[in-house]
This record gives structure tokens, sequence and C-alpha cells, in this order.
């Protein structure tokens, strides 16, 4: 076959620079056809060679006794959870699809993580979505969210994964890159987990699913570029889901691993078939060939250039048991999908493609694979001069002669507060009826069939946090999701991670990357919680600005008897409510000072994590206990808003509130300031005295502050709110700032 | 020239999957003809435009654009009539 000359202009429009192509001509000693230097670029592109963060990934805790896989060795982490079971979790990113196309580019994003699960043999059993939108002022933002949520939502439902939970935050640094962080879930036999591998001599490799088409080629290049004008006219990177293939693709799958048919299995996402059949080798330590022309195609006359650097969308690679391909090839056909033999392992390290026999590209595997020979970089670091400057606040620039009433009302409205049901009432939370706990409190929670057990799902991170303090901000991330989990019930067992931000050949950037990766190392150390894999998604940048830094958390709970499950919202009328934990005069980096303000300035608060594990496990002896009727933890909007949404989180049943506070602080810090580690709490008259007794047994402050009632929020002589006011501001706010018409 | 309608035809982009396409393709198959290699499915539009507004195929174009298709996934094309 005639390959186009490689000329230096090519390689460099193929994203690698003039060092990385001296060392691939290294590798392969001659210089490489326009093929393999396609391969190349894919497989050393940001997307899938990790090559600017593995170096630092590599310093997370990746180790616990109830991993089953480890960090970046197969396709999603894997812990056992008791009883033979095993849950596999993932999160990943799909920010530059969706702001070219955000309905395609969302759904698509749902779809290859579910894949990432059930690629490992493990059914999905939920999804949770993290997104983050620049202000809903911008009609283009508006554009953005419905596309987004609308291809959440579509793909989700139609698929038959319930979207249990997630986080949707505003703010201008998203404006031009808005984050999309798609989570998954499944429940496996521990014994039933497959790896994706290709090995042995002679096994059949297969390609099953979908026909293989032309979108999305460079999809994993493109996601590792900034945004410019340019990323407009590369539009056909945009793949598009089919969720019902997908769903047939699922059930295919997980026959043939029941049925014992498979080596293993892996996804194509990014790179396509060419990431598929290098890393598998690799893993396998065992070589590959694959003829080209036997691909099935959607498009006449496509080269193998194209093909192996398809995207599309609903296809997987199989590495076959020898003599069991007729029986693959059954169960693909009952499920109506094409199912075919494109080459075979052998024992030479090198993946090699033919077209009509004649090799078109011949690379070892391991040069192509993360942890194999794929370039390590170690960028440099330059502390941003803003981070010291907006530390320091003047708190007497705050005047608190103020109405907070109608700051509480604002609070409560505001894009990051209010509730999220415009979002979430898109999506099916309830299918496969294992959802305990759906969207709209600390924690999303599901049953474990046939066992007493419930998982406890929670994403969190706050951009501004980490944008102000990378490092602390990654603390408290990872910190705030074991607290959601405790208060619901259950003690966070591992974390995923989706780290996202800008370009990271800017020191000032890199220096946000490392001290987040440093963080959350910290924390999750702390709590003992390894990190089981994610994803980096760097380049979310644009001429304007970067994102925040932002690495969302995904952490995965375990609830040891559903009796234990717990949520936010008060129980009943004449209950009495609690803190636990102690508020300190702070107000810094708060939501208060972002949205009354206008300000994103001052320090963190400040957090031990010596203390916040000792609420956390305080908290989980007592609804272990059954000391507890409702737990929920002070985050964004501080102990106010925080007692507002105990009101207000069922609309059908609200509660009231009378809070009396003794604290000798500032009224705003006390309302609204963000102190970590505190937690509210109720319990009825028959259990308070136990709770009491045991908070103060273990060292954890704890105060009486109010009783639950039925028809205002009253807060010291500071807050006096009717109920229907705050429960028209908190709910009906979404809907007014996404769907104002213009006239 | 006196537009009275136009007549929108959006198709997705050549190469772009079109999964409604290929299930009708499979039902087709399953009905027992073979006569049929592959499908492609799109929508129509019939705008009923105003009188006397002059050429307005600079305005229609604009509404495909920016309404009728998705132009990052689909092509227009439009006829007078």
């Amino acid at each position: 076959m005639e390959q186009p000359q490689v000329t230096p202009q090519m390689v460099k429009d193929h994203g690698l620079n003039e060092e990385e192509y001296r060392e691939i001509i290294k590798i392969l000693g001659r210089e490489p056809n326009y093929t393999e230097l396609g391969v190349f670029s894919v497989m050393w592109s940001e997307h899938c060679s990790y090559k600017n963060s593995i170096a630092l990934l590599k310093t997370l805790p990746r180790e616990g006794d109830a991993l089953l896989s480890k960090a970046g060795e197969e396709n999603a982490g894997a812990v056992d959870i008791g009883d033979g079971l095993a849950v596999v979790f993932k999160i990943e990113s799909h920010n530059h699809p969706s702001a070219v196309e955000p309905y395609q580019g969302a759904a698509t994003g749902v779809g290859g993580i579910l894949r990432d699960i059930f690629t490992m043999g493990a059914r999905p059993i939920a999804s949770l979505d993290s997104l983050r939108f620049g202000s809903p002022d911008n009609p283009r933002v508006r554009y953005l969210v419905d596309g987004v949520v609308r291809g959440i939502g579509d793909y989700g439902n139609s698929f038959g994964v319930p979207t249990v939970a997630g986080e949707t935050y505003f703010d201008d640094a998203y404006t031009g890159n808005p984050l999309i962080n798609a989570m998954a879930v499944g429940l496996v036999r521990a014994d039933g987990l497959v790896s994706g591998t290709i090995s042995g001599v002679g096994n059949p490799v297969m390609i099953v699913g979908s026909k293989t088409g032309r979108d999305g080629i460079h999809g994993a290049t493109f996601a590792s570029e900034e945004l410019t004008e340019k990323s407009q006219e590369r539009r056909p990177s945009v793949q598009i889901g089919d969720p019902f293939t997908e769903k047939l693709l699922l059930e295919a799958t997980l026959e043939i691993i029941r049925e014992d048919l498979v080596i293993g299995v892996q996804d194509m996402g990014a790179a396509g078939i060419t990431c598929s059949c290098a890393e598998m080798s690799f893993r396998g330590n065992a070589g590959v060939t694959i003829d080209i022309d036997k691909v099935p195609v959607r498009e006449k006359h496509m080269t193998p250039y194209e093909i192996l650097l398809s995207e599309s969308q609903e296809r997987m690679l199989v590495c076959v048991k020898k003599g069991r391909e007729e029986d693959v090839r059954r169960i693909f056909d009952k499920w109506e999908l094409d199912s075919t033999i494109i080459g075979e392992s052998n024992d030479s390290g090198i993946f090699k493609v033919r077209l009509n026999g004649e090799t078109v590209s011949e690379i070892p595997s391991d040069v192509l694979s993360l942890g194999g020979g794929t370039p390590v970089y170690h960028r440099e670091t330059r502390k941003p001069a803003y981070v010291d400057e907006l530390a320091k606040i003047n708190l007497d620039e705050y005047p608190t002669d103020r109405d907070f009433s109608k700051d509480l009302l604002t609070m409560l409205a505001a894009p990051n507060i209010c509730d999220k049901g415009w979002v979430f009432n898109q999506y099916d939370s309830m299918v496969r009826t294992n959802t305990a706990v759906g969207p709209g409190s600390d924690a999303a929670v599901l049953r474990v069939r046939k066992t007493n057990r419930a998982l406890a799902l929670v994403t969190d991170c706050n951009g501004r946090y980490c944008y102000l303090n990378p490092r602390a901000g990654a603390i408290q991330a990872v910190a705030e999701a074991a607290r959601n989990i405790a208060c619901s019930g259950g003690r966070g067992v591992a974390i995923t991670n989706c780290l996202n931000f800008g370009n990271p050949y800017k020191p000032e950037i890199y220096y946000g990357f490392s001290e987040a990766v440093a963080g959350m190392g910290e924390a999750c150390r702390h709590f003992n919680t390894p990190v089981t894999g994610g994803n980096v998604s760097f380049y979310n940048e644009d001429p304007e600005r970067a994102v925040f830094p932002t690495p969302t958390i995904g952490m995965l709970g375990i609830i040891d008897d559903v009796s234990h499950i717990t949520t936010q919202g008060f129980k009943n009328a004449g209950d009495f409510i609690y803190l636990i934990g102690e508020t300190d005069e702070e107000l810094g980096a708060s939501e208060y000072l972002h949205t009354i303000f206008g300000k994103n300035i001052g320090p963190l608060p400040k957090l031990d994590l010596h203390v916040e594990k000792l609420v956390q496990d305080t908290l989980l002896s007592a609804i272990r206990a059954g000391l507890i009727k409702s737990a929920h933890d002070c985050s964004d909007g501080g102990l106010a808003v925080a007692l507002a949404e105990c009101c207000l989180s069922d609309r059908e049943n609200l509660f009231g509130a009378h809070i009396h506070l003794d604290d000798d602080i500032r009224p705003d810090c006390l309302l609204f300031g963000e102190t970590q580690s505190r937690i509210i709490v109720s319990t009825d008259e028959t259990h308070a005295e136990k709770l009491v007794d045991l908070c103060t047994a273990s060292g954890v402050p704890i105060a009486a502050i109010g009783r639950v009632g039925r028809d205002r929020l009253v807060i010291n002589d500071l807050i006096d709110i009717p109920l229907e006011d705050m429960s028209r501001a908190y709910y009906d706010s979404l809907r007014n700032l996404l769907e104002r018409v213009r006239h | 020239m006196k537009n009275k309608k136009a007549v929108v035809y959006v198709r997705l982009k050549e190469g772009v999957l079109d999964p409604q396409g290929v299930t009708i393709q499979r039902a087709i198959l399953n009905m027992g003809y073979d006569v049929v290699e592959g499908v492609r499915s799109g929508r129509f539009f019939e705008l009923e435009l105003a009188d006397g507004n002059g050429d307005l195929s600079g305005k229609v174009e604009e509404i495909c654009r920016k309404l009728l298709a998705n132009p990052v996934i689909e092509d227009f094309s439009v006829e007078y009539t």
C-alpha cells in the first residue's frame, strides 16, 4: 500500500515534538510510516499515555486489602465488598467533546465509562455525573447545560442504569470549558472479574459490537489540546452514541464472560482498535497481529490509518480462547451484533497490522502502553502569584449589619446551592429498583441484593477551594466525600478521581496539579481510601483562562447494614437538633462571599484530618447504635444553608427549625462560614442523651442547637423565614435560571 | 423571486453513525429483503414563508443553522417551491 511520505509538518500536526519523534525513530530503528505515525500520535497523546501526569499519580496510595485490581492496571478499579462480591467503579471526563457537541459528547461519555465497567465482567448498577459550567446568564452555557443533561439522561435511561447522584456547579471559570465527569459503578462476583488481556499463542482476537466508521478519528489527540477556533473545524471528531446497541453489547459481553469463552476483553474508547490491541497485548506480555481489512466498516474506502484510529462507539476487542470462536459468534449473533476475527495472539511482543497480507504498521506493544515505554515527563511548577494574594482577607470590609434572612434566601436560590431537580429529574434514578437514596441527599445509596449491605456513592470537589489552595482544596474534596458517606451511614473504602486542569506545560497550571495530587494522596492515606484509578484531563483552557483546578473525587462507601441508611432531611417535628463539631470564625473561600459579594477570596476553612476522622467515626458509631434520625454535613453555604437543606429536603414534607447558637463570633461567619468537620444531626428525646454521651466520650464537641419545627426557620435573632419562601427560593431557582425566555 | 415555501432537508453528515438507519436496515433484512445495502435517515421541514419580503434564503439558512439542523453533525439543504 502506498502511504503518504511523513514530513516534519505532519509530525507536528500529529502533536508529537521533535524529541518524541527522535525517540520513535530510535525504537523502530527507522522512520515510521504514515500509519505508524498515527498510532504513536494517539498512544503518546496525553489522553492515552498520561505522560505529564503519571509520575505524580504514582505517588498516590494505591494499595489496600480490599483492592482486587491496582490503579492503572485494568480498565477500572475493583474492590472486594464481601459476600464474594466486588464493586468495579471509575470516573472519566468527556470535557472536550461536550464543549463542541454537548448532547453527543455527554452521551458518549456515559457510554464510554459504562463500557469500562462491563468490560471487567461487572454489570453496571449506577451512574453519577459531576458537571461544571459557566454562569447560567450566558446563553451558550444554557445551551451546553441543556444538551449535556439530556445527553446523560437519554443514554443512561435508554441503557437502563440509574443515574443516582452527582454535582452541578456554575462558575465563570468553566464558561469556555465545561467539565463533564461521568462515573459508573458495577457489581460482579469477585471470581468473575475479567482482565483486559491478550495472551498466549494463536488465540483469536475478535472485534465485536458496532461497525467501524470514520467518527472520532484523533479524538484522543483532540482531548490533549486547548480548545481554540480551530477545534470548531475538528468537528468530525464527534462520535454518536447508541445506547440500545450498548445494552446489547453489555448482555453479549457478560454472556461470553459467564460462559468462560474469553481470555480478555477491553472496550474501545479513545484511540480505538490501536489502544485496545497495544494495551491488551502489553498486559498479557504477548504480541498481536491483526488484518485490518477484516474489520467490519460502515463506510467504503477507509484506510488502515482511519480504521486504526476510529473512535466509533459501542465496540469491544475480545481475546477468545482458541476453539471457542464459534460460541462467541453464536452469542453475538443472538444479540444482533457483529463479531469478526481480525487477528490472533502471538509471543512476539509486537502489535502488527496487515492490509491484504502486507504489513502496514509494526510497533512493539510496550512502547505504546502506559507503564511500558510511553514518555514520562516531569514538568516545571511555579506557584501562581494570586495564591498568596487571595489568601488574605480583611473581614472588616464585609459589614455584618445586614438582613441575613434576605441573604439566606439569596444563597438558597444561588445556582451552586439551589435544588438541582431540574437536572436530575431528567434522569431515571430508580431503574433496576435498588436505589435506596436517590439524588439530593449527601450520598446516593444502593442496596446490594441478596445481602444486607448497601453501597454509598458520592462525587465531590469544590473548584473554588482548589483554585484558592489546590493542596488544601483536594484534601477537603476527599474529606467531604468521606463525610458525605459517613452521613449516609457508610464508611468510605476507595476513591476514583478525575483530574481536570489546564495546560500542563504552563508551570502555574502544573503547580495546581502537583499540589492537588499531593493533597489528595495525604487525605486518602488518612481515610484509608486508596485510589483505584480514574483519569486526567489537561488542556481545559481557552485563550481567556484555564478552569479552576478541579480534582473530582468519586468515593465508594459500604453501609454494613441497610438499617444504617441515613438521609439529610429532618424527620419529625419536635426532634432535637444537634451540631457535631465546632464553628470557627472564618469566612474565606465561602459560597457566601461568592454569591453575596462576588468574591472568590480568602483562606480556606481550616481542616484537621484527625478531628475530621474522629467526627466521622463518631457519627458512624451513633448511626450504628440507632441514635440518629438525620445527618447532614455543613459544606457550601455553611451552617445556615445546611440547616435550610435539612428543612427543605422533601418538598412535599417540609420542616422548620428553631435554632439557638451560642457561639460568640461574627454572625456572617456563624451562619455562612464553611468550617469543616461539622455535621447537623437530629434525634428524638429517647436517644438524645445517649448521643451526647457517645460524642463526649469520644472527645467530639456536640451542642444542642434547637428543635425541628413545622413552619419557619429561625436562627437566633438573625434569621426568621417562613418555609414557603425558602422552598420557593430553593426549588424554583434553577428552572428560572436555565429556562428564562428572552424576547 | 417570490418565496412561497422552503423545504428543508436535514441529514447526518457523511460518516456520522446513524443508529436509526442501522436499525431500519436490520429490520429490512429481518423481513427477508436482501436488496438494501444501507439506510440513512433524516428529517424534513416545510416552512411557509411570509409574502412580499423579497429573497429570504439568507434568513432561512440562518434558521437552519441555528435551529433545524445541528451543524456539528448534520448537513442541510433547502428547496424553494
